[in-house]
């Protein structure tokens, strides 16, 4: 376990960003302590201090997980969000999309959203932005990206797409293995 | 009144293919539906149905010969009357002549009429009644049969007699009534009569009529020997085929009823063990045991929640789910859950976030609200332990065997997400789930590690609570996993039983004794073996500076004291057992230990705790006796090697003096302190000797020392070994 560097820094932080935007500030400093992130194991981990002193006697190939994993590292250095970051990146985040009831089944089988689905979209949204997909009763379900700007959204027919499916809650049961 | 025939509806009589066609709802639902009034209210078989239907047909001729009784009647009260018997004597005698053709039919129909004259009023009367039925029945002479006796018995309501039985009953019923010819007034009088008297004759008659004897009848206990030639006769080889398992169930309850009362209802020269030991061996058969595993639930449970426990293990637990109250309330999860069609209640009154399912239009393990993380699925007795460890916030909790992670997020939702828990399990495979569980409740607090959890206090020690779900033999779960009933045997409990020990020492040592809020262990097991469960605690109790505390559980059974030759500690009363057929809840163990001291009782070569525990009054009386036994036989032994610290050198009494100083220590402070019988001894022995030595040794000359120190020396070097003989022999 061991912090992150610069680079692995700045990529984390422009991919956090493109979905909560400057309120990074606020996952760091937090009332109750302050958080870090750490990397173990090409996974990047986000933990509250107290956790860590904790956390650091364990030896490396017993330790699996510690706190929150947002995601992971890829061989090429690119940082893929992972759903389990949804907890923290929802309540901030700064463009939303909220899709009809019968569209939320298929977004959570890992289908990209359709207009048809399309229930609401905050406003300014700009193409290829960073997106928290939410179900009709203000549920989080998952990431996305947009594929169409706000303005494009409401000229295009029903079957296009409208936001590209990144990550979604189904992937719990999906996706088990691939969590840890 | 000409003749019935009506050629548009003539009916089609005989075997061709015109009469069986149908003829139409009105006429066929007639011969089925019980026009009102007409028997009475009573159920009738299919064939029943027919023939009343037929009789109701027929019943056209009926009245005729009805109308012909009246007068007859008030004067035939026993009297012989041949004259006017004309009347109703000449299609008397002719039912009669049918009558014994017809058959008698069961109980209901009484005996046909006799031909004799005396006999003619009453069996007028009779034969009045069943004209309709012997009427009815000439027209089925085509299936009468040698015996006098319809083909197409009905034989479910009525007695399941054999075709001659029958015949021989009207026999017999004939010479009766013209034996009872004063004596019977009534119809319904005679009737009686003959209906009892088939009744009776099937009492003492046959073995073959199927009667409930329950009462009068003892049960009788097969032998093995006879059971597997009854199982060969039947044509099954145990070994090969299936026994019967209708007749063992029958057995079971047989040996069950007899067991309960043995007093009066035991079989003579036939032992209990004899009746337990068929039992054991039905019980294995039914249920699909081994034979090791019924024989520790047989000597668990007594005899009257024996079978029900068996029952209960066949049958799966109710679904429950605990509600996650980092994410939401059990009140809304239940609304929403709810709407999406689900039929769910609350767990019960211990419990504020469980909730049971008693069926779902929807997989209940992947609705939204279970992918948002709002709640997981979880048996009701793993809720329990974590109840009973009562974690508070911003502690410091380790989960040691944690996996799928059920227990470390009911602990961290109980915690508020403060604190930390490191949750610990061995297996690499079932960590994943651990992870994903967590992940997806929105537990952040936790660290997850892979690491034996013999090795805790090594890695990190110092926890205020610790939690040991320790892996068992699953005896309490067969419900979930029946294979265990077979492939658990005396290695496997004793190898997990070894395991659980190692753990629980463990556990106690990863705990800090004077942490603020905490110190408690708790110890669960998902088995109801006594070996794993009771004598763990045990064991634990012994080895380390631990006392048993209550559960904070009101319900369950407590655990046991005493089982077969063993005894228990009595506080082993405050642990608490959980049954699948009491509790309707898995089968499930909780113990929890307060630790008062970080100190680990020294135990040298031989294991014996040599340090005091407070809690272990039930130790005193060892002491005593045993000290005597080593004084006497050793008494030159014993002040040689008291004195010889004083003689050797003083690096050997600096270091014999510690070990001395402390066990001169424990005998002056605490003498009611639990004591192996050689640190008592010795602290008595040391206590005596020291100020003597000290005086003699004070005067520069020990008293009987000069031509022993060469060997003093030499024994001085091998004085740690007689103490430890000493100690070892205690």
């Amino acid at each position: 376990m061991r912090p992150l560097t610069e680079e692995e820094t700045r990529t984390l932080f422009q991919k956090l960003s493109k979905y909560i935007g400057e309120n990074i500030q606020l996952l760091v400093d937090r009332p109750d302590g302050t958080y870090c992130f750490r990397l173990h194991k090409d996974r990047v981990y986000y933990v509250s201090e107290k956790i860590l002193k904790l956390a650091v006697n364990i030896s490396r190939e017993n330790l699996v997980s510690l706190g929150t994993c947002f995601g992971k590292f890829t061989k090429t250095q690119k940082f893929r969000l992972h759903i389990t970051a949804l907890d923290y990146l929802a309540p901030y985040a700064k463009h939303k999309v909220w899709v009809k009831p019968g569209a939320e089944q298929s977004f959570l089988y890992g289908n990209h959203v359709l207009k048809s689905g399309l229930g609401r979209i905050t406003e300014n949204t700009n193409q290829y932005q960073g997106l928290v997909v939410y179900s009709m009763a203000d549920v989080p379900l998952g990431f996305g990206v947009a594929a169409k700007s706000t303005q494009d959204c409401r000229k295009v027919d029903p079957m296009s797409i409208v936001v590209f499916h990144q990550a979604d809650i189904g992937e719990y049961v999906r996706h088990e293995d691939t969590l840890i | 009144m000409g003749r019935k025939l009506d050629p548009t509806k003539k009916e089609k009589r005989g075997p061709g293919r015109k009469t069986r066609k149908q003829k139409g709802a009105e006429t066929e639902l007639a011969k089925f539906l019980p026009s009102a009034g007409d028997e009475n209210g009573k159920r009738l078989s299919s064939r029943a149905r027919k023939r009343a239907a037929k009789r109701r047909s027929d019943s056209v001729g009926a009245p005729e010969k009805k109308k012909l009784s009246p007068s007859p009647k008030p004067l035939t009260k026993g009297a012989i009357q041949s004259s006017q018997k004309k009347g109703p004597q000449a299609p008397g005698l002719k039912i009669g002549n049918e009558a014994l053709f017809g058959p008698a039919r069961g109980k209901k129909r009484p005996a046909p009429p006799h031909s004799s004259d005396e006999e003619e009023d009453s069996e007028g009367n009779d034969a009045r009644s069943e004209g309709d039925d012997w009427a009815s029945m000439e027209s089925e002479d085509d299936m009468v049969d040698d015996y006098g006796v319809a083909s197409e018995e009905e034989t479910d309501e009525d007695d399941e007699l054999l075709p001659i039985e029958k015949a021989a009953q009207k026999q017999r019923a004939q010479e009766a009534e013209t034996l009872d010819q004063w004596s019977s007034e009534d119809t319904d009088e005679e009737e009686e009569e003959l209906s009892s008297q088939p009744t009776s004759k099937n009492d003492e008659a046959n073995g073959d009529l199927q009667i409930n004897v329950e009462k009068d009848e003892k049960f009788v206990l097969p032998t093995g020997k006879e059971i597997e030639q009854e199982n060969i006769l039947l044509g099954q080889i145990l070994e090969g085929g299936a026994p019967d398992l209708q007749s063992v169930h029958q057995r079971i309850q047989d040996i069950v009823g007899v067991l309960r009362d043995f007093g009066s209802q035991r079989e003579e020269g036939r032992s209990r063990t004899e009746y337990l030991s068929r039992l054991r061996k039905d019980l294995a058969t039914y249920y699909s045991y081994g034979d090791f595993l019924i024989g520790k639930i047989m000597d668990i449970f007594p005899l009257s929640e024996l079978v029900e426990f068996l029952e209960a293990n066949e049958v799966p637990r109710p679904i429950t789910l605990r509600t996650n109250t980092l994410k939401t309330r059990r009140r809304d999860l239940a609304q929403a859950l709810i709407n999406r069609g689900v039929n769910l209640d609350p767990l019960g009154k211990w419990s504020k976030t469980g909730l049971v399912v008693y069926d779902s239009s929807v997989p209940i393990g992947a609705t939204p609200e279970y992918l948002a993380g709002h709640y997981i699925l979880q048996g009701a007795s793993s809720m329990l332990p974590v109840i009973a460890l009562a974690p508070q916030e911003h502690e410091r909790i380790l989960d040691m065997c944690c996996a799928p992670g059920g227990k470390t997020s009911y602990i961290a939702q109980l915690m508020k997400n403060t604190g930390v828990i490191l949750a610990n399990d061995a297996n690499a495979e079932r960590l994943k789930s651990v992870v994903g569980n967590l992940h997806r409740l929105g537990v952040t607090n936790t660290i997850i590690s892979h690491d034996d959890g013999r090795h805790f206090p090594k890695v990190v020690g110092g926890f205020d609570r610790v939690l040991l779900d320790a892996p068992c033999s699953g005896t309490g779960v067969i419900s979930k996993d029946p294979s265990v009933k077979t492939n658990k045997d005396d290695k496997d409990i004793k190898r997990c039983a070894h395991i659980q020990k190692e753990l629980l020492l463990s556990a106690i040592d990863s705990v800090n004794a004077a942490s603020k809020t905490g110190g408690y262990i708790v110890y669960c097991t998902c088995s109801i073996t006594v070996e794993e469960n009771e004598w763990v605690v045990e064991y634990a109790l012994k080895k380390r500076n631990v006392r048993l505390v209550p559960t904070g559980l009101d319900f369950g059974q407590e655990g046991f004291t005493h089982f077969r030759e063993r005894r228990f500690h009595p506080t082993l009363r405050s642990t608490r057992r959980f049954y699948p057929h009491t509790h309707n809840m898995d089968g499930f163990f909780i113990a929890k230990f307060k630790k008062f001291s970080n100190a680990i009782p020294q135990s040298k070569k031989s294991d014996a705790a040599a340090n005091p525990e407070d809690s272990m009054d039930s130790r005193l009386g060892d002491g005593p006796s045993v000290a005597n036994v080593q004084v006497v036989p050793r008494p030159k032994v014993s002040p040689k090697s008291a004195k010889k610290p004083k003689q050797a050198g003083k690096a050997k009494f600096a270091k014999l003096d510690t070990g001395k100083a402390k066990f001169v220590r424990l005998g002056t402070g605490k003498t009611k302190a639990k004591l192996g019988a050689a640190g008592k001894e010795k602290a008595r022995q040391q206590q005596q000797r020291p100020p003597p030595k000290k005086a003699g040794f004070q005067n520069g000359k020990p008293v009987h020392k000069g031509p022993r120190s060469p060997t003093a020396r030499t024994s001085s070097s091998s004085q740690p070994p007689p103490r430890k003989k000493q100690k070892s022999r205690s």
